[in-house]
């Protein structure tokens, strides 16, 4: 059964507000005893694989975004058998309320509520400021990992369609608004990969023709936060030039900063059609003959061969 | 490959990990990157002394002293707390390697973090960020060693 809706002036300006909860709520919840009860699941989703196992919110369950929710054979997502046993191992059933929160102003727990959403989890929310915000805030962490009771979860086949894009898609899409969430140096092709993380291999750099770049941590305030609906407008709308029911995809590297874009466009601008491209820049940057922009001008399309 | 090839005190932590179950693997690992010492002031006050593992994913610095003897080879990390994965594949190469002769460490495979039977728990792309710590050390090893003649 869906858990209560938070309820706060600046959640409430989100066209979605009943995708995110705030660090207060939640220690609340917690306190009144519906995570210890199992009416809210929460889930920690970090980069680090280890990360949760130095202290984590009380109740919390862990899931990673590399080794639970990848297929470890081909580049996708687990089936639905693989992901209806995740989650009700973890004590998650159809019907429960999901509150994801993570490192890195919830980079990576963004990414696990999209891939949720693959499976039409229906209730599954951020915790706005994730991990750092409830460190920084002094709040309590414990070692302690649960036994949560077993969930029911039925098998449910995968619809990626609604928010996930496809290289073909993309090929298809182009000429309606791109969003390139990478770093500059990425966007304009000076490197194809992040500073200071691993090279995955890209053999062209540069950017989707006509993609605006808005580096997704521009989404967040510097204690984690999202930004308010009027600053997320005024990078949206204003500096990448979107206009309210534009049919949007967001890359990055290999889809997990987009989806933190993702989630800002869909939930809280209220997108209807915003579809991740998780492929992204390492399939984009290495497939052939796919049109690419170096530099920092978004650039042009490529004209159709014979026109 | 096995562990003969390998130092003692890396042997015998290969030979830990290799015992354990994967969960206790991890377990192990965060272990490690508990154990990981703190760097020495001398360092900590000039961090344009140490050089950026830019393959880990998370901030990793190392750097390495030798004297001029041939005489052991110390090791110094440095990786934020909220880095485990990384402050262990850093914490299991300090305990395995410092203190060892340049030949010695020069001798270890370089696709030695394999042994650890971590892969499949922890991927193999952030495994990549521990087989590049040991071969920024064994690189910067032999560049001390060459200098030296």
């Amino acid at each position: 059964m869906p858990y209560a809706v938070e309820q706060n002036e600046k959640f409430a300006a989100y066209a979605h507000p009943e995708r995110l909860v705030s660090t207060e709520w939640l220690a609340a919840a917690i306190k009144s005893g519906a995570v210890a009860r199992g009416e809210l699941i929460v889930v920690e989703s970090d980069e680090d694989v280890l990360l949760y196992e130095t202290g984590h919110i009380p109740g919390a369950v862990k899931i990673d975004w590399h080794t639970d929710l990848n297929d470890d054979v081909a580049r996708d997502y687990v089936d639905g058998a693989a992901f209806a046993e995740l989650a009700a191992s973890k004590g998650i059933s159809r019907d429960s309320t999901v509150v994801i929160y993570g490192d890195k102003s919830n980079w990576w727990a963004a990414y696990a509520l999209w891939v949720f959403t693959l499976f039409g989890h229906r209730d599954v929310r951020l915790l706005d400021g994730g991990r750092d915000k409830w460190i920084a805030e002094g709040r309590e962490l414990t070692r302690e990992r649960p036994a949560p009771a077993r969930g029911s979860y039925p098998v449910v086949e995968r619809d990626d369609a609604p928010i996930r894009a496809f290289k073909e898609d993309v090929l298809a899409h182009l000429g309606k608004p791109l969003i390139d969430v990478r770093s500059p140096e990425e966007y304009t092709g000076q490197r194809t990969h992040m500073p200071a993380y691993p090279e995955e291999g890209a053999l062209r750099g540069g950017h989707i023709p006509t993609a605006a770049s808005i580096p997704w941590a521009r989404a967040a305030a510097p204690d984690g936060t999202f930004r308010s609906r009027e600053e997320l407008e005024a990078l949206y709308l204003g500096e990448a030039g979107l206009t309210p029911g534009d049919d949007v995809v967001a890359y990055c590297r290999i889809g997990e900063r987009s989806s933190h874009t993702w989630f800002a466009l869909k939930y809280l601008l209220g997108f209807e059609s915003v579809r991740n491209y998780d492929g992204s820049w390492t399939e984009w940057g290495n497939a052939v003959r796919v049109p690419i922009v170096k530099g920092a001008e978004r650039g042009s399309l490529p004209v159709p061969a014979g026109a | 490959m096995t562990t003969q090839a390998l130092p003692s005190a890396l042997a015998a932590i290969v030979d830990d990990f290799q015992a354990l179950s994967e969960p206790e693997r991890l377990q192990l690992l965060l272990e490690f990157s508990e154990g990981l010492p703190e760097l020495p002031d001398r360092l900590k006050d000039h961090p344009e002394l140490l050089e950026q593992v830019v393959e880990c994913q998370s901030p990793l610095f190392l750097t390495i002293e030798t004297d001029n003897g041939g005489g052991p080879v110390r090791l110094f990390f440095k990786a934020p707390a909220e880095a485990p994965t990384t402050r262990g594949f850093a914490g299991v190469l300090h305990e395995g390697l410092d203190g060892l002769s340049a030949g010695e460490i020069l001798s270890v495979p370089d696709d030695m973090p394999e042994l650890l039977g971590l892969t499949r728990a922890i991927t193999p792309l952030r495994m990549r960020g521990m087989t590049a710590m040991l071969g920024r050390i064994k690189r910067k090893v032999a560049a001390a060693s060459r200098v030296r003649g």
